[in-house]
């Protein structure tokens, strides 16, 4: 058991040690006005909230210029750039110095921003994930340690958070989601209901996963009877969203106008149906007919509310009616992809939202999990290339490859009932009786997509696009993940509708 | 699909290894990196543009050619992929020229010749005995050494951040010495004596290897088998662990004490007393090793790294060991914790105080001393131990 400690204890700093050793492979050069890049989002945000008073923070001031990088992030942000803010102010006053530090770059002080990142992952992540995978039922302790190492090796979030330094402190709002996922699994619901609304305050992002957390809830409520302890725990839950609400939006309650302005700043709905090359249907469909400028605002939110709606409501009502921890999480891959994909101004780095579940169900169904988890990582290729993180995405991507091979075996794990397949196949075999090559077809599937992956790599990487159509490897990456992804909703919705509550059925079929 | 099985399963622990400590690597090359590398840079360029008979006089750049003649047809060949990548680093007026292909280039050079490392250890762990060890992999003593030398601390930051050729001359040292174990005798000498001409800092263990080719391939006639311990017993360890602890500041030691140190990681896995003789050598020559690391953004990773590699190394081998006495004695623990506290006023409290300008090397002082301590102590060690074991076999025979 010791021996096991120990490893545990070297894997992590093993990771630790790579999350630190992600550089760009440019010099540390003068930064490029006038936006700078990098941290400085950042880093302004820590100057905004350590120098102006609270309602200043999200509003247009002579201090505080929305345009350049103004906080659109919930207030637990904007509070936590407010701890940095102090700690950086304790070693050098000079980097958070209201308007004259802006642009400011050194050894010393991108150093102290990775240290902030790492802490807020060890903290808050690292704990989430250690301790799932010690709850993990049916494992070995061994097996648990390489569900970590696996999880954790997920390049994703390692290239975001260390890499593309724009967007950091994801792995802040996901680790919160994902105590929330451990309260609500066991049993533990106010906690989970807690953290997860200060995973929603971190990131508005993570409303993605509000879904699920609501029918998982509603439907325990249901189970345990609406008439007695059900409703009891309803008004718990109801009492402690709200209060974790009030707690962190308490400065912006004062005034109307201030919870305004943050709702505003929280959800641009003025900047369209999808910005930049997004793996997602609509920046997809764009590229057959522009519907971005064909069809007016109003009716672009509409047809995207209920596209997403209408694709995540299966899951969700089958969650409702049988709340099991394991259909939360697959609920929760479901739904999150259902956004990603037929939401309004999605992002590249929302799939992060999908891959944290998916990292969940990894040692349930490793074949396909690896695989999107693989693809997710493609489908940010665009922005990783443009951050000049083609190395670390390369080896980071091999070692997680490398990784969930060997500790799960996953070429071995392609059968019909390893796939989760079976009950949908056999209700298919009652029609069609010669349905069974769906696992081979899955198999075919994965070989023309990893070569599809790696030649699109590979040309991006070495050709430049013609004239005509500068952005032509940027769509197709986007366009082939997209595929892709959808594929994965389908799958995933198959596999929790068709999923027996216990394994009783299928053996009877067997 | 199930080719693709086997081959990630199975028996490949080996490989996953070796493959996960190389994407390591790549991951170091973009940080810091001293010196050496205009040295080397600038041994291509003399290499690739002088005849041979000018190598050893050229003085245009201050890094003249000073390793032997086999190390400069060794960048000579370099050099031919070299132009492929960047044709201005051969020119030897280019001084101090780093592009981002030649940086690039060379920190790849490094990583590639480290195959013969691999390679060689392989060889070593065919010759470990692993009958008495348990059926759990990461128990196994060939999986332990494999770890302890293919993500070796002290090589992977030397080789691969602060940049020079060890891991593979360290591999044909290795080879030589499992070819001696596999009783290849005359494949072992010439493998040695190749080495020297690579590098004649391994004159210092010439005498080790010229003692041990006399007794067991020259007059071999009624003498026990040779065992691991008895071939590093006959290493000069006086004459490398003086120069180690006197120059400690400098890199040649620094490879002498290298050397030592992948020299005990065979030892390590045969006996508890070498065990802890070895934890210790290796935890403070690492440590001595953090000088050469002084920028802030290698700070984390010099750290985390080695503490990965000191717990990884300590409870493998405790677990190997855990039947007999514990690895080390109170001293010894308050010893290696004090290696913490250290690092901390070192790199963290001084720069703060008011004399770091007055006395700026100070943190380098303490650390040398501390270091000497450790080392010194572990060379006494093993002396006794070297003098005392052939006393037990010859008194358990009576």
């Amino acid at each position: 058991m010791i021996v096991s400690w120990m490893w545990l204890h070297c894997t992590s700093l093993g990771l630790l040690t790579i999350f630190f050793e992600i550089k760009k492979t440019a010099f540390l050069g003068a930064g490029k006005p006038p936006m700078f890049g990098d941290y400085e989002a950042q880093r302004h945000w820590q100057e905004i909230t350590f120098n102006l008073p609270v309602r200043q923070w999200y509003f247009n001031t002579s201090d505080n210029n929305l345009q350049y990088w103004g906080l659109d992030y919930p207030p637990l942000t904007a509070y936590h750039s407010l701890l940095c803010a102090y700690v950086a102010e304790f070693i050098n006053p000079d980097w958070i110095a209201l308007h004259t530090s802006r642009g400011y770059e050194s050894q010393a002080h991108k150093l102290f921003m990775r240290a902030t990142v790492f802490i807020a992952d060890v903290l808050i992540y690292i704990p989430a994930v250690i301790l799932y995978c010690c709850c993990l039922k049916e494992t070995s302790t061994k097996r648990k340690i390489t569900n970590v190492l696996c999880i954790l090796l997920y390049p994703g979030l390692i290239l975001i958070d260390y890499g593309h330094f724009q967007n950091i402190y994801n792995s802040v709002s996901l680790g919160f989601a994902l105590w929330g996922v451990l309260g609500v699994s066991c049993d533990w619901d106010l906690l989970g209901s807690l953290a997860f609304c200060l995973a929603v305050n971190y990131k508005q992002m993570e409303l993605y996963h509000s879904l699920p957390f609501f029918c998982f809830l509603l439907g325990k409520c249901f189970k345990k009877g609406l008439k007695g302890k059900g409703f009891v725990l309803l008004i718990k839950l109801a009492c402690t969203v709200v209060a974790s609400f009030l707690l962190c939006w308490l400065p912006f309650f004062a005034e109307r106008e201030q919870t305004l302005q943050v709702l505003r700043r929280l959800f641009p709905v003025d900047r369209g149906l999808f910005e930049d090359k997004v793996a997602n249907i609509w920046c997809s469909f764009n590229v057959f007919l522009k519907i971005k400028d064909i069809l007016p605002r109003h009716s672009q939110v509409i047809i995207s509310f209920c596209f997403t709606f209408l694709s995540l409501l299966p899951a969700c009502i089958k969650l409702t009616l049988q709340p099991s921890p394991k259909g939360f999480r697959f609920t929760l891959v479901s739904c999150a992809l259902s956004f990603f994909l037929f939401s309004f101004q999605v992002h590249e780095k929302s799939i992060l939202l999908v891959s944290l579940p998916v990292c969940l169900v990894l040692n349930e169904i490793p074949f396909i999990s690896t695989w999107f988890l693989l693809v997710s990582t493609f489908s940010m290729l665009p922005l990783l290339l443009k951050d000049e993180l083609l190395m670390p995405s390369v080896v980071t991507v091999m070692a997680f490859f490398i990784a969930c091979a060997t500790s799960f075996s996953i070429f071995e794990k392609i059968s019909e009932e390893e796939l989760r397949l079976q009950s949908f196949s056999v209700s298919v075999r009652k029609y069609l009786p010669c349905f069974t090559f769906l696992p081979r077809i899955i198999q075919h599937l994965f070989l023309i997509s990893v070569v599809a992956i790696v030649l699109l790599t590979l040309m991006t990487v070495t050709l430049d696009p013609p004239g005509e159509l500068p952005d032509l490897f940027s769509v197709l990456v986007c366009f082939v993940s997209c595929l892709h992804f959808l594929f994965f909703l389908v799958y995933f919705n198959i596999v929790i509708m068709w999923d027996r509550r216990n394994g009783r059925n299928q053996k009877k079929i067997n | 699909m199930a080719a693709l099985g086997f081959a990630t399963g199975g028996g490949s622990w080996f490989s996953a290894l070796a493959l996960g400590v190389t994407l390591l690597k790549c991951l170091l090359i973009p940080t810091y990196h001293s010196t050496d590398f205009e040295v080397h840079r600038n041994w291509l360029a003399i290499t690739h543009s002088l005849p041979v008979s000018q190598w050893y006089y050229e003085a245009t750049s201050e890094w003249t050619l000073d390793y032997p003649p086999f190390f400069a047809w060794f960048e000579y060949v370099l050099s031919h992929v070299a132009k492929y990548f960047d044709q201005e680093m051969l020119n030897i007026h280019n001084l101090n020229y780093c592009s981002s292909r030649t940086l690039l280039f060379q920190r790849f050079s490094v990583i590639f010749t480290d195959a013969l490392f691999v390679y060689a250890v392989h060889e070593c762990c065919k010759c470990i005995d692993g009958k008495k060890s348990s059926k759990e992999l990461t128990e196994k003593p060939k999986f332990i050494l494999s770890v302890l030398l293919l993500w070796n601390f002290g090589l992977l930051i030397v080789d691969h951040i602060h940049f020079q050729y060890n891991g593979f001359l360290f591999g044909l040292m290795l080879l030589s010495i499992a070819r001696l174990f596999q009783k290849r005798h005359l494949e072992g000498a010439f493998l040695f004596a190749v080495l020297l001409h690579f590098k004649h800092i391994y004159l210092y263990v010439a005498p080790a290897y010229g003692v041990y080719l006399l007794r067991s391939y020259c007059f071999t006639a009624n003498k026990p088998e040779p065992t691991a311990s008895s071939l590093f017993t006959t290493l000069p360890f006086q004459e490398r662990a003086l120069p180690c602890i006197l120059g400690s500041k400098f890199l040649g030691f620094v490879q002498c004490f290298g050397q030592s140190a992948v020299h005990h990681r065979l030892l390590s896995v045969g006996k508890a007393g070498d065990a802890s003789i070895f934890l210790i050598l290796t935890t403070t020559g690492h440590y001595s090793l953090f000088p050469l690391l002084f920028t802030a953004p290698e700070l984390p990773v010099k750290i985390l790294l080695m503490l990965l590699f000191t717990i990884y190394s300590i409870s493998s081998l405790k677990t190997l060991f855990r039947k007999e006495k514990p690895l080390f004695n109170w001293m010894e623990t308050f010893y290696l914790l004090g290696l913490g506290p250290l690092e901390v006023c070192c790199e963290f409290i001084f720069p703060f105080t008011s004399w770091k300008l007055k006395y700026p090397f100070i943190p380098l002082l303490l650390t040398s001393v501390y270091c000497a301590v450790g080392i010194t102590y572990a060379w006494f060690k093993l002396y006794i131990s070297v003098l005392t074991d052939p006393l037990v076999l010859k008194t358990k025979k009576q």
